[in-house]
């Protein structure tokens, strides 16, 4: 038997990964940044609360790019002279907490479910549908007022209102999908051959519906940063002394005219953090993809030559 | 001598990132007026992109005509200034292709879009809708005056091909470019369709270049052929002549693949069936799809399944499989009812009855490997096959169906069409079938491969003693390959029986119809057809 030895055995994964990812130099980048944010994220605070809480009155409003004052103070210091970078790096806790948690804590659920709704009989396809439809119609931000004012303010309730509120969006389009996935000729091929109905719907179904569902995931990820931040200025989100990059902007919002930098950081961080997830997500859809793979392997491949 | 349309020495790269496509390389043929010259060649041979250049199709980039003249009625079209060419395309030239549906506009009525063709070259509204009318009523729409209301999805498959004709003939053309135009249709409608273009071009005597897969069409319709191959034109000759005499090794190779030309089988004894089915319905709402529908099939048998679109033979085959439920009937396999059988013990007989789609692009799951695509089998059905000898079977099975053990790793997308349906050939055996129900296994792929497809299946036949209920549209497919013959229509039954008596002594009339109707490629074949159908007619 030397046929045993002729089908070559699939070259390791993650080495592959990491080669299309070296090709793709924007992916690589947003990879970058977002290990960095993540790495921050976790001991930032442990690193620099103490300096992004300590008020610093004559240092009120400083501008940015002052060396004399030290490298902490390199961004500006806000309304109180607390400076802005160590706040910026304590904060991004628990925006990354609050966003993250949400964002994945509505895909999973909304995806399951329209999986189901999709997939399943028509009955419990209306119910789960009549369900994402009072979740739409009931006005979001009503919704995490009420939620939020009898369970009072904390991550962990900011992060369910917002998962919640954000659940129809997967829902609707994975249900949209797997009804026009599920009519297709692989997915009869596999009942043909007795796949049970779970193995259709995460091996054959989930793949193709996923690439969509990364790019709205994503693009909801600057959305849910931003509710937090409408609703810690409503006073029902994140309070003081705790910070998140949307509560800096809404802070820093009176100031404007006088102190740009107060917003503009706190922002920028929340584009380039979210432009990253773009990036990554649209490098993802094409390596995961295999009909589509090959531009990147290509890339890979020609860098190689190059000396 | 200047001829009405020349094309010579027409050569066209694509651009792709994988490197230069030389699509069409050095590609010269003529067509003089009333004449009707059909290219003819096998998917990606450069058939469709030598037509789209006259009509000034090919986007740019990633196309680039290298070198080359077409020469129309005196011009060149190629060194003319691009409103000048728009002139000439649609009101000189027109061009019908395959798909109907996808090139008439759904929003707007029919009459509304061939009006709209008459206007946009300068006709006033009066005038458009009365000429709309005529060309309506002379490709033979029923019922011409409403029709003209109507919207392209109200349409058949093979009216709406008629109003792509009388759209393409509104500004009465000199030449008339049809891409496959009845690749889509069914037998019988390919056949009037045909007839139709022949007749226009009588009454007109506009020249056609017709493209083409089918030697059928090539016998039916033109005057001469050109053969491509490879992006080159490798014979050009008239029709008779090149059949009757090709001097290209290819073409004598294509002219063979034809199907239906081989010896059929012999009438096996009756013996115990595998399957029985028994008085089969099914029910869409009011709609009855399939009715009394009853059959035997025994093991190593083939039961072929022929009918047009709208016939219910996919029904039928569906419902063996209980992907579609049935409304009434039995199917007995090894005695015991299919039908009524509970989920359980239907998942083990999944094994026994396989099925192998049409169009393996769409039956292949795009995001797995071939070797995912054939293990799942035994992922599903785990006493089938130890873990550890999946390797030696995978590899087994890939060179059963022609294929090389080392191709497992890769995606279907990087296979032909042929090696595609090879793939799900082997998929479905991997469970070790003793029925395989191919749903128009064959028809998406081109002749040659076609044959190979064939020979495959029967091969597999013989070794390993399985049944096959083989269902598609076109007679001479089966002819040599199936034992017992189902015509059906409308979701009956019309006639059953031997190969061998359906073919030589078809007792139905619909049987003698559908068999006028087919194109065989002997064009002496062919003429006599013809003539048969007018007596029919």
């Amino acid at each position: 038997m030397t046929q045993i030895d002729v089908i070559p055995d699939e070259p390791k994964a993650l080495i592959r990964f990491a080669r299309m990812l070296w090709a793709d130099k924007f992916a690589l980048a947003a990879a970058l940044f977002l290990c960095l944010i993540f790495v921050l994220a976790l001991i930032g605070p442990w690193l620099l609360d103490a300096a992004a809480q300590k008020q610093n009155l004559r240092g009120r409003n400083a501008p940015p790019f002052d060396w004399e004052r030290g490298w902490i103070w390199i961004l500006g210091a806000d309304a109180l002279g607390r400076p802005l970078l160590a706040r910026i790096v304590v904060a991004s806790q628990n925006t990354m907490t609050v966003a993250a948690g949400a964002v994945l804590g509505s895909a999973v659920i909304g995806t399951v479910l329209g999986l189901v709704a999709g997939y399943a009989g028509k009955r419990t396809g209306l119910v789960i549908m009549r369900l994402a439809d009072v979740i739409m119609s009931f006005p979001s931000l009503l919704l995490a007022v009420v939620v939020l004012y009898i369970l009072g303010p904390s991550v962990l309730n900011l992060v369910v209102v917002l998962a919640i509120t954000r659940i129809p969006v997967y829902l609707r389009t994975t249900r949209a999908e797997v009804m026009e996935i599920r009519e297709r000729m692989f997915v009869q091929a596999a009942k043909v051959m007795g796949a049970s109905s779970p193995r259709i719907i995460f091996r054959h179904i989930l793949p193709v519906v996923l690439p969509t569902l990364m790019t709205i995931a994503t693009l909801d990820f600057a959305f849910v940063m931003l509710a937090e931040s409408a609703l810690s200025f409503l006073g029902i989100g994140i309070q003081p002394p705790e910070i998140t990059w949307g509560l800096m902007i809404a802070q820093g919002r009176q100031y404007l005219t006088t102190a740009w930098w107060l917003s503009f950081w706190p922002g920028l961080a929340i584009i380039l953090t979210t432009l990253s997830l773009n990036l990554l997500s649209s490098w993802m859809r094409i390596a995961l993809d295999p009909t589509q793979r090959w531009r990147l392997e290509m890339r890979a491949s020609k860098n190689e030559v190059k000396p | 001598m200047t001829r009405f349309l020349d094309v010579r020495d027409l050569s066209v790269d694509f651009h792709t990132v994988t490197g230069t496509v030389h699509a069409v390389r050095n590609v010269s043929f003529y067509l003089d007026r009333g004449e009707t010259l059909a290219i003819l060649g096998e998917s990606g041979s450069g058939k469709s992109v030598s037509s789209s250049a006259i009509m000034d199709l090919i986007d740019m980039p990633p196309g680039k005509i290298t070198s080359g003249e077409i020469w129309f009625d005196g011009q060149d079209l190629l060194r003319m200034p691009a409103s000048a060419r728009r002139e000439i395309n649609g009101r000189r030239i027109a061009m019908i292709f395959q798909d109907p549906l996808s090139h008439l506009n759904p929003v707007y009525s029919v009459g509304w879009q061939i009006e709209e063709a008459l206007t946009a070259h300068g006709a006033d509204r009066a005038t458009a809708k009365a000429e709309a009318l005529r060309l309506v009523r002379r490709v033979g729409i029923p019922d011409p005056e409403t029709s003209l209301q109507k919207y392209p999805h109200e349409f058949s498959g093979g009216q709406r091909q008629r109003l792509m004709i009388a759209m393409a003939l509104a500004l009465r053309p000199d030449l008339l470019i049809a891409d496959e135009p009845t690749t889509a249709l069914d037998v019988t409608v390919q056949a009037e369709v045909l007839a139709l273009l022949k007749e226009l071009q009588l009454e007109t005597g506009m020249g056609v270049l017709i493209i083409t897969h089918d030697l059928g069409v090539v016998a039916e319709i033109a005057d001469r052929v050109a053969v491509m191959n490879g992006g080159a034109v490798v014979e050009t000759g008239a029709t008779h002549e090149v059949y009757r005499n090709p001097q290209h090794p290819y073409t004598a190779r294509l002219i063979a693949a034809a199907p239906g030309k081989g010896e059929m089988h012999p009438e096996q004894p009756r013996r115990e069936p595998v399957l029985s089915v028994r008085k089969v319905r099914k029910q869409f709402g009011q709609f009855t799809a399939v009715e009394d529908v009853s059959f035997d099939l025994m093991e190593g048998e083939t039961l072929a399944i022929v009918g047009e679109s709208g016939s219910g033979k996919s029904t039928v085959a569906k419902m063996l499989l209980r992907l579609e439920e049935p409304s009434g009937g039995q199917a007995l396999w090894k005695g015991r009812d299919l039908f009524a059988m509970p989920p359980a013990e239907l998942f083990k007989l999944r094994r026994d009855l396989q099925m192998v789609f049409q169009d393996p692009t769409q039956s292949l799951n795009p995001r797995m490997t071939v070797w995912q695509l054939i293990t799942e089998a035994w992922v599903i059905h785990p006493e089938i096959l130890p873990r550890d000898r999946w390797k030696a079977r995978v590899a087994e099975l890939l060179l059963q169906v022609g294929l090389k053990p080392e191709m497992a790793s890769r995606y279907p997308h990087q296979f032909s069409g042929g090696q595609r349906q090879r793939i799900a050939i082997a998929r479905a055996l991997a469970l070790e079938p003793k029925l395989i129900i191919c749903d128009e296994a064959v028809s998406a792929l081109d002749v040659s491969v076609q044959a190979q497809v064939i020979a495959l299946l029967d091969d597999l036949r013989k070794r390993l003693g399985i049944s096959y209920v083989f269902i598609a549209h076109d007679l001479p497919v089966v002819r040599d390959f199936a034992d017992q013959v189902m015509v059906m229509q409308k979701g009956r039954v019309v006639e059953l029986g031997p190969v061998a008596q359906v073919f030589d002594a078809p007792r139905a009339a619909y049987t003698q119809r559908l068999l006028a109707a087919g194109l065989d490629p002997d064009p002496d074949v062919q003429a006599e057809r013809r003539k048969a159908r007018l007596a029919l007619a």
